[in-house]
């Protein structure tokens, strides 16, 4: 038996609504065998890992607060992976917007204003922005692979974070641990309900979304961005340039990525400490394909997403697995998505050895 | 079976109902094909006529849905290139199946027997290529290499598995008529040898010239077979089109406005290792004037059109003046402001997305020169696409643009429809200057005469054109004067009636006025092509 | 001292070697495939575990390598057979790769594993100085050297290699020539899948004798970028590999003597090093140009 592929005279737009669940599906059913695999009862694992966290308002509360930057990364990635430009670096400008929208709180805590807050906002923004503007100049600059520069700037990023909150930043009464004094009250980022954690940042998540949303459907700026991405030769015929499209893309992403590093430090942290991300900019490269790189897909699937970040924290505490087996989960749907996707632009055909022996004669 | 035993016997490779089909489409449906030995035969047909399907499944790189192939007497099937190979089959493909990366030998050894010793490959290719006369240094890399070059490393590598029958596709398509006459040439030595030759062309002069008998094939099936010989190209082109074609009509008194476009002494680097350097070319054009560009693939054509496009801005603004303004230094919306078009070669990707529908590739092209008609929003540049949806219609009606559904991808046209659209999204703008480059490359014969008519009816509406192109044939049809480029240098303009084929080939070689050449060649009698 | 420095870049240089020359062949073939690091982690952990298990670091390393080498073949069959896109396909086996590696290792999480030990040829290694170094390593060395040495060849002299190349070159005339494209692609990916299985196994079996999780540590995307450092050519991929290991025994030394410099500065050492160095490479268009092979990337669809 072999597999063959028929290219369809147009995109299947029935198979690009499905593809994304099917691919959801066949997650689920690897999920089951996985949890079988690992001997626990697959029905309440999956029910444990997928429905009992929707059950209860405050872990709707915490599926925001996680369901937050993976938005905000992921509809600028989508950008970036519809012209073509794949940044694959949002953890590390996500860790360096959360530094220097920190400076402010850390550097001046009895800074008591209304003003705080909005500037360490956008410090935030500018120093994503600024660190993704690296690999943008390196590949428009020197014509340097931007995936592989992208991804050795998460592990500096990490590195000068490490050194930040166990050096200069750390909090002198803190017990030697490596972590910056709490931010004043001014510099939280404060809660959009009064029934749980969800902070602001999941309506700049979805306020951001539908921005881009509006940019790719109805504005030129959008045209450009999937001119560029398919063909950059056209893209210059039409007077586009693809070197500015690069730092677009890299800028508005790396800005957002920033934008949710210092949303969740002060919105969900309350200080800088080591370790500030369960590995968000990577799951949010999850989060785009599985939205198809469309910003209104993205908010469905950062919500999925979310969901096996909860799910794993509910059943280690519940069934006693790893929480590890969520990224499992991850990589599979991610898998089971690019798969999936194959059915838009091919119509897939199995031949057996009988039926083509048939088709000779 | 329908055919006599005789006449299978007398035949090398016989096919008797060949088909294939691509999910609904037959691309071939029960194509009969007799080839004799020591015959050339002609496989005519226009482009999607099923020419390239056809060979294809000959020499085992598609399996056919259904029919047979009968060589030397033996039904059988080639499943793959190797054993078309083992069989006696060689094939010179249209696009060269060669790797540029690559060196000569290396090339050759891809499609040997596995044990020969790359030494003994190359001494073996130098030694047959000198006897055919077909030069070649076997160690030199093949991104190194003119087109000219490149084909007779197809023919030397056909050539070493010592083939009962050789499959040419469009051969000369890519070559001056010198280099074609030599090409004749090398073929003629392999008819003497008892050799047969598949020879597949749209070019009836040269068919005419060199075949023994021919097969034409149209819309996937065989609408003729006949002695080429016997024929006049008007009957050939009637079985290969079906209808008759519209000729392309010009008035020849059209009087000459102003200067439009203006280039002086415009030199150009070449921008990476494989592309040409543009050297001192000047050229006015003037309204109602058609400047047709000849040369062969590769000897700047796609630099100039950069150039002149503005997709590749030159240093020295007062190089390129469009309609008396110094337009070096502005990129391509700002000469399409001025009243420039432009038609680039490479449909896919270039003149068009293919991944992107109709109404997105006329904004391609118009997003900035119309911005008033198809934005709006100011800054924000909202998409109109009601009124892009409306252009796009009188597009395709007004260019005759055949397609399925009401919008639908570019890359779902054919290859003439499209073009047609892009022409037409071009002279929608009724521009004072248009540059199109290789206007019916890869184009049906309708399509093709339908946008040359066009052509020459812009120039005679009062603006200026330059067609580049490799074609002759379409250069004569509607050119009122001819340059020929070269190396990146171009020749001084000449009147269309005052220069001879003969002329243009050697121009295209790349010997110039300066070396003084007569008119006719007396060394080379059978090239006179009618024109 | 000096001599026991060259044992330490030895052993940081080699499973970049590996994976490196690995990845070199799979690109050669025309995929890029930027799952190095999911199948180095993969190799890793199922070395790791089939040693502990069997006691037997010779069985760990076959188990790496197969473990690389199916992990790869999840690649192959969605990028060679559903065309998916060679760059997302990539990241999703390094993102699943990590996943279930930490998920295997979960339980030999501070486990005491067991080292590989060196093969110590006899008179040769008695060569003052160079034979210590060269001749009384472990297996994955010999193998490393074995690898630029038989790729070479492979790439450069023989008939199979002349198509891989091809291939790389140009997959539509080499499907035209009859060359199978798929196939050999399939087998390109898994030898480097089995390669960065290889590279993962000294990892946990040499380097640090123990299961981490994430330790491959980025060490998947240097080789990516050894590949272009070394303009896909093998000897320069053993040179390249060798700088890299020295700039890392170099900050882990430099470390050590507390020079007053911050250990997270030179931490960051080999990823800065990586960058420059990618962009002195990439700088010269022409010659990236001319070495890349031309089909990197490019889905490819026979027609039938």
């Amino acid at each position: 038996m072999r597999i063959e592929l028929q290219k369809r005279a147009r995109v299947s737009t029935l198979f690009s609504v499905l593809s994304p669940l099917l691919a959801l599906v066949l997650t689920l059913i690897g999920g089951a065998i996985l949890f079988w695999a690992l001997g626990k009862n697959p029905g309440s694992a999956l029910y444990s890992f997928f429905i009992e966290p929707l059950l209860e308002v405050w872990s709707l509360h915490e599926l925001a607060v996680k369901a937050a930057p993976l938005i905000l990364i992921a509809v600028g990635l989508s950008i970036c992976y519809r012209s073509n430009n794949w940044n694959i670096g949002a953890e590390g400008q996500f860790t360096i917007g959360a530094i220097t929208g920190s400076i402010l709180p850390v550097l001046y805590p009895e800074w008591h204003s209304p003003m705080i807050l909005p500037l360490m906002l956008l410090m935030g923004i500018a120093g994503g922005a600024l660190y993704a503007g690296i690999p943008a100049l390196l590949k428009t600059r020197f014509n340097t692979n931007e995936i592989l520069t992208s991804l050795m700037l998460v592990y500096i990023a990490q590195l000068f974070l490490d050194w930040l909150v166990r050096g200069p930043w750390r909090d002198p009464q803190g017990y030697n641990f490596p972590q910056t004094k709490s931010f004043q009250i001014e510099a939280v980022l404060p809660e959009m309900l009064a029934s749980g954690r969800a902070h602001w940042g999941f309506a700049f998540a979805i306020i951001a979304a539908v921005a881009l949303w509006f940019m790719m459907r109805f504005m030129l700026k959008g045209f450009e961005v999937q001119v560029l991405g398919q063909s950059e030769r056209a893209g210059r015929f039409a007077g586009f340039s693809a070197r500015r499209m690069v730092w677009f893309s890299m800028l508005v992403s790396g800005g957002l990525a920033g934008l949710a590093g210092i949303s969740e430090v002060s919105g969900s942290i309350g200080h800088v400490q080591p370790s500030i991300s369960p590995g968000y900019g990577f799951t949010a490269i999850i989060v785009a394909f599985l939205g198809r790189l469309n910003p209104l897909g993205i908010i469905a699937s950062g919500l999925v997403l979310a969901l096996t970040y909860l799910g794993g924290e509910a059943a280690q505490l519940s069934i006693g697995i790893s929480d590890k087996v969520s990224r499992v989960f991850q990589g599979l749907l991610l898998f089971f998505v690019l798969s999936c996707d194959t059915l838009i632009h091919y119509r897939i055909r199995l031949i057996f050895a009988g039926s083509q022996a048939e088709a000779k004669g | 079976m329908t055919f006599s035993e005789s006449e299978q016997a007398a035949s090398l490779l016989s096919v008797r109902g060949l088909t294939k089909l691509f999910g609904d489409f037959a691309a071939c449906s029960g194509i009969d094909l007799d080839i004799a030995p020591g015959e050339i035969h002609a496989l005519l047909g226009e482009n999607g006529a099923g020419k390239s399907t056809l060979v294809k499944m000959l020499f085992g790189v598609l399996q056919p849905s259904g029919g047979q192939i009968v060589w030397q007497g033996n039904p059988l099937t080639i499943g793959s290139p190797g054993e078309a190979r083992q069989l006696g089959i060689g094939m010179v493909f249209q696009h060269f199946s060669l790797f540029e990366a690559l060196t000569v030998a290396e090339n050759i050894a891809l499609s040997l027997d596995p044990k020969t010793p790359l030494a003994k490959i190359a001494e073996e290719a130098a030694s047959l290529s000198k006897a055919y006369g077909l030069p070649l240094d076997p160690y030199a890399h093949v991104a190194d290499l003119s087109v000219g070059e490149r084909q007779r490393i197809e023919i030397v590598r056909a050539l070493l598995q010592n083939p009962k029958l050789i499959i040419l596709d469009e051969p000369t398509s890519v070559l001056t008529p010198q280099e074609a006459d030599r090409l004749f040439e090398t073929l003629f030595k392999l008819k003497s040898e008892g050799r047969s030759v598949l020879y597949i062309s749209h070019r009836l002069e040269e068919v005419r010239r060199i075949c023994d008998r021919a097969t034409v094939l149209r819309h996937g099936k065989v609408t003729g077979a006949c002695d080429p010989r016997q024929e006049t190209p008007a009957s050939l082109a009637r079985m290969m089109v079906g209808t008759e074609v519209a000729a392309v009509h010009r008035d020849e008194t059209v009087a000459l406005g102003d200067v439009q476009l203006d280039v002086t002494d415009l030199t150009v680097k070449a921008r990476s290792p494989f592309a040409v350097s543009l050297k001192n070319i000047s050229m006015r054009v003037r309204a109602g004037e058609i400047l047709a560009i000849a040369g062969i693939a590769g000897n700047g054509q796609s630099e100039l059109f950069d150039a002149l496009s503005g997709e590749y801005p030159v240093a020295d603004d007062d190089r390129i003046k469009v309609r008396g303004k110094s337009v070096g230094r502005t990129g391509i919306n700002g000469r399409r402001l001025l009243g420039a078009s432009f038609v680039p070669e490479e449909r896919h990707g270039h003149a068009a997305v293919p991944g992107m529908s109709l109404t997105d590739n006329l904004l391609l092209a118009r997003s900035q020169p119309d911005r008033k008609a198809f934005l709006s929003g100011g800054l924000a540049s909202i998409v109109r696409s009601g009124a892009i949806r409306l252009a796009t219609k009188r597009i395709c009606q007004q260019m005759d643009v055949r397609k399925s559904g009401e919008n639908p991808l570019a890359g779902s046209l054919s290859g003439g429809n499209l073009q047609k659209f892009v022409v037409g999204r071009e002279l929608d703008r009724q521009p004072s200057i248009m540059i199109v480059n290789q206007p019916t490359w890869g184009v049906d014969a309708g399509a093709a005469s339908r946008i040359r008519q066009a052509l020459i009816d812009l120039a005679k509406s009062g603006s200026a054109v330059v067609v580049i192109s490799q074609d002759l044939d379409e250069i004569f049809e509607v050119a009122t004067n001819i340059a020929v480029i070269s190396e990146g240098k171009l020749s001084e303009p000449h009147p269309v009636g005052s220069l001879s084929l003969e002329r243009i080939g050697l121009m295209m070689g790349g010997i110039h006025e300066s070396h003084s050449i007569p008119d006719a060649m007396p060394s080379s009698p059978e090239a006179t092509h009618a024109h | 001292m000096f001599e026991a420095i060259l044992l330490t870049v030895i052993t940081a240089a080699t499973p970049l070697v590996i994976a490196a020359l690995g990845e070199l062949v799979t690109e050669r073939a025309g995929v890029l495939n930027l799952g190095v690091e999911g199948m180095m982690i993969m190799g890793a952990v199922c070395a790791f575990a089939a040693t502990q298990m069997t006691g037997s670091p010779y069985i760990g390393i076959v188990a790496g390598i197969v473990g690389g080498g199916l992990f790869s073949l999840l690649f192959g069959f969605l990028t060679l057979t559903l065309v998916a896109n060679q760059v997302a396909t990539g990241l999703a086996l390094t993102i699943l790769g990590l996943g279930i590696s930490g998920q295997l290792g979960e339980s030999f999480v501070g486990q005491p594993g067991i080292k590989l030990q060196p093969i110590v040829i006899p008179l040769l290694s008695d060569i003052p100085f160079f034979g210590r170094v060269l001749f009384a390593q472990d297996l994955t060395f010999y193998l490393s050297i074995a690898l630029v040495i038989g790729i070479n060849w492979f790439l450069f002299k023989s008939r199979r290699g002349l198509k891989l190349r091809a291939i790389g070159d140009n997959h539509g005339s080499a499907h035209a020539l009859g060359i199978n494209v798929i196939r050999t692609r399939y087998l390109a990916v898994l030898f480097g899948g089995a390669c960065a299985g290889l590279a993962g196994a000294q990892l946990s079996l040499v380097y640090t004798p123990q299961w981490v999780e994430n330790m491959s540590a980025g060490r998947g995307w240097i080789a990516l970028a050894l590949v272009v450092f070394a303009s896909w050519r093998p000897w320069r991929v053993l040179a390249g590999g060798y700088l890299f290991g020295a700039v890392t025994i170099g900050q882990l030394h430099a470390q050590a003597f507390g020079i007053g410099i911050p250990s997270q500065v030179l931490s960051a050492l080999p990823y800065v090093a990586t960058i420059v160095v990618l962009i002195i490479i990439s700088h010269n268009r022409r010659t990236t140009l001319i070495n890349t092979p031309a089909s990197l990337g490019k889905a490819f669809v026979p027609d039938r």
